[in-house]
């Protein structure tokens, strides 16, 4: 494995090829959700209204089962809304959009296919095969998987298999990368790793980035702003109840006085008692 | 900046290296496997023969009813120095091929199509299962009379008899593909056909080649039963021929010829299924 990829310099490939599409801007319009009919109809998201700026990093924190996921899959437009709408760039999302990349909670890659065929699936359709070449080489060396291109996902650790479906999620040129909870299943070293290498990413390929997640720490550590999704006890479904600026350039310090106080705020907003945590 | 994960490689690395090392060994083992499982596959067999010698010799049974193996082998030589044999056998072959290659072609399409569209499903779906309803036998007349005795009507009955296995397992299994899977693709704007090729069928492989296996296995069982009732060619001629002459030892050597060849073709696939679904799987 090489460590050859500068950090600061632009990818000279990606520049050659048509570039990175530039960051888009994300907005929610009054967005709800509701599964069932009838008596059984069950709302998991209501009156979502927010505006996501292109290229910023917003992480989505709530609760297990308060709807995060469906919030990022209504952006990809895996999913229909049941009222309002989801515009990117201003224009509303019908259907799957060919504008976003989504990175699942699992790696999701093809078992019969190779690291690199993988990472190829991504690319955007018409793609020339020159073209698409060089973009996987250039993203397997980002994702710094050059070693094992030609290995099946069975043959990989997790954090390998995540960083391949990160790179797929890389070779459509989103302009907006969806993440849903892509880092939630790797143990907490690999973890780290991986957030520093989603702030590598961002240097090369400038998306804007929806981030779901649990940890309220990856939140702190990676986003702009973080959107804390809740309930309130008189209505059913949740919806935005903060959304909180966070201070300071990243990589930033784990250990810093203000983001150990906004971490208590966090957790409590979340029903934790963070005197115990 | 540290790598990120750089130490989840080695391992990876180090058992990449060990895989080449291992795979002599691992040959000469597999070698040694197979000669065993050859050797414990030819017990029963041997011992059949055994004692259906010691029953023709020691006139358990008559000869009539049971003629020795020596004179079986002997019809085989004097059918095949007729050059009958030969022809019987190529006839059947090219029956059982054409009948179970139209058959499969067509399950597998049928069987993609109704399980992956909820439209055919509703369309399709119930006159398929009702025609599935019919004993395959029953059509035999009908083929007749609509295409005559000549081969038509018999690649066609074992087409029918080959086209159920696969749509039924094809089928099943793209209903059961991981929605994890097809969603993630179709997130990568992948559908229709590019959807089907890239991850729909490739992961009913498995499936699909035990829907084969069991579409040969009926191929020839469509084949004996549409030669039996109308042919002058095959073995399921050869069968009937020999039943009306009075020739046990013809028809012995017609149903040995049918255990010897379908388990040849049935290899075969199992071969060719082994190498798919270590590439699919």
């Amino acid at each position: 494995m090489t460590a050859t990829f500068a950090p600061a310099a632009p990818h000279p490939a990606g520049s050659a090829t048509a570039g990175p599409r530039s960051a888009l801007g994300v907005s929610f319009r009054g967005l709800g959700r509701s599964f069932g009919e009838g008596t059984a109809r069950r709302t998991v998201l209501r009156d979502i209204d927010f505006d996501v700026v292109p290229g910023e990093l917003v992480a989505i924190l709530g609760p297990s089962g308060c709807g995060k996921s469906t919030l990022l899959r209504a952006v990809a437009g895996l999913d229909a809304p049941s009222a309002g709408e989801v515009l990117i760039d201003g224009t509303a999302v019908e259907g799957i959009d060919g504008r976003c990349a989504v990175a699942f909670q699992e790696p999701r890659l093809m078992p019969w296919q190779s690291v690199r065929r993988n990472v190829a699936l991504g690319l955007p359709h018409g793609t020339g095969k020159a073209e698409g070449d060089a973009r996987v080489d250039e993203l397997i060396d980002l994702v710094e998987l050059g070693a094992h291109a030609s290995h099946r996902p069975r043959e990989i650790s997790g954090g390998m298999a995540q960083r391949a479906s990160l790179a797929r999620a890389l070779a459509r040129r989103p302009g907006v990368l969806l993440l849903d909870e892509p880092f939630g299943a790797l143990d907490a070293l690999t973890r780290l790793k991986m957030q520093d290498l989603l702030l590598e990413v961002r240097r090369v390929a400038p998306a804007t980035v929806l981030l779901v997640t649990h940890d309220v720490d990856e939140a702190l550590q990676l986003a702009d702003r973080i959107l804390v999704l809740g309930r309130t006890p008189d209505r059913e479904g949740a919806t935005i109840s903060e959304v909180l600026t966070v201070p300071g350039e990243r990589p930033r310090d784990r250990a810093s006085a203000e983001l150990a106080r906004m971490r208590s705020a966090l957790l409590e907003s979340l029903g934790v008692d963070s005197h115990r945590h | 900046m540290a790598l990120p994960g750089a130490h989840t490689t080695t391992k990876a690395e180090g058992s990449a290296a060990s895989r080449g090392g291992a795979t002599a060994a691992a040959r000469r083992a597999s070698r040694q496997e197979l000669a065993r499982r050859i050797g414990l596959g030819a017990v029963v067999p041997v011992a059949l023969v055994a004692l259906w010698q010691a029953a023709s010799t020691l006139g358990w049974v008559s000869a009539v009813a049971l003629p020795a193996p020596a004179s079986v082998v002997e019809a085989a030589g004097e059918l095949a120095g007729r050059g009958e044999l030969g022809r019987h056998i190529g006839i059947s072959v090219q029956r059982v091929l054409i009948g179970f290659g139209i058959g499969a072609a067509l399950g597998l399409a049928l069987g993609s199509l109704v399980g992956l569209s909820k439209w055919a499903d509703a369309l399709l779906g119930p006159t398929i299962g009702a025609f599935r309803a019919v004993p395959s036998l029953a059509w035999v007349p009908l083929l007749i009379l609509w295409m005559k005795i000549g081969e038509d009507s018999k690649v066609t009955l074992i087409a029918i008899g080959a086209f159920f296995p696969i749509f039924t397992t094809v089928y099943l299994a793209l209903r059961h593909v991981d929605k994890n899977l097809v969603e993630a693709a179709r997130a990568f704007g992948l559908k229709g056909l590019k959807l089907l090729t890239t991850v729909q069928l490739p992961a009913v492989v498995p499936a699909v080649f035990s829907g084969l296996r069991l579409a040969l296995a009926q191929s020839w069982l469509f084949l004996v039963a549409a030669e039996l009732i109308a042919s002058s060619m095959g073995l399921g001629f050869l069968l009937t021929d020999s039943q009306n002459n009075g020739r046990t030892d013809r028809l012995l050597l017609a149903i040995i010829l049918l255990a010897v060849i379908g388990k040849i073709t049935d290899a075969l696939l199992g071969v060719v299924e082994r190498k798919a679904v270590t590439r699919w799987a």
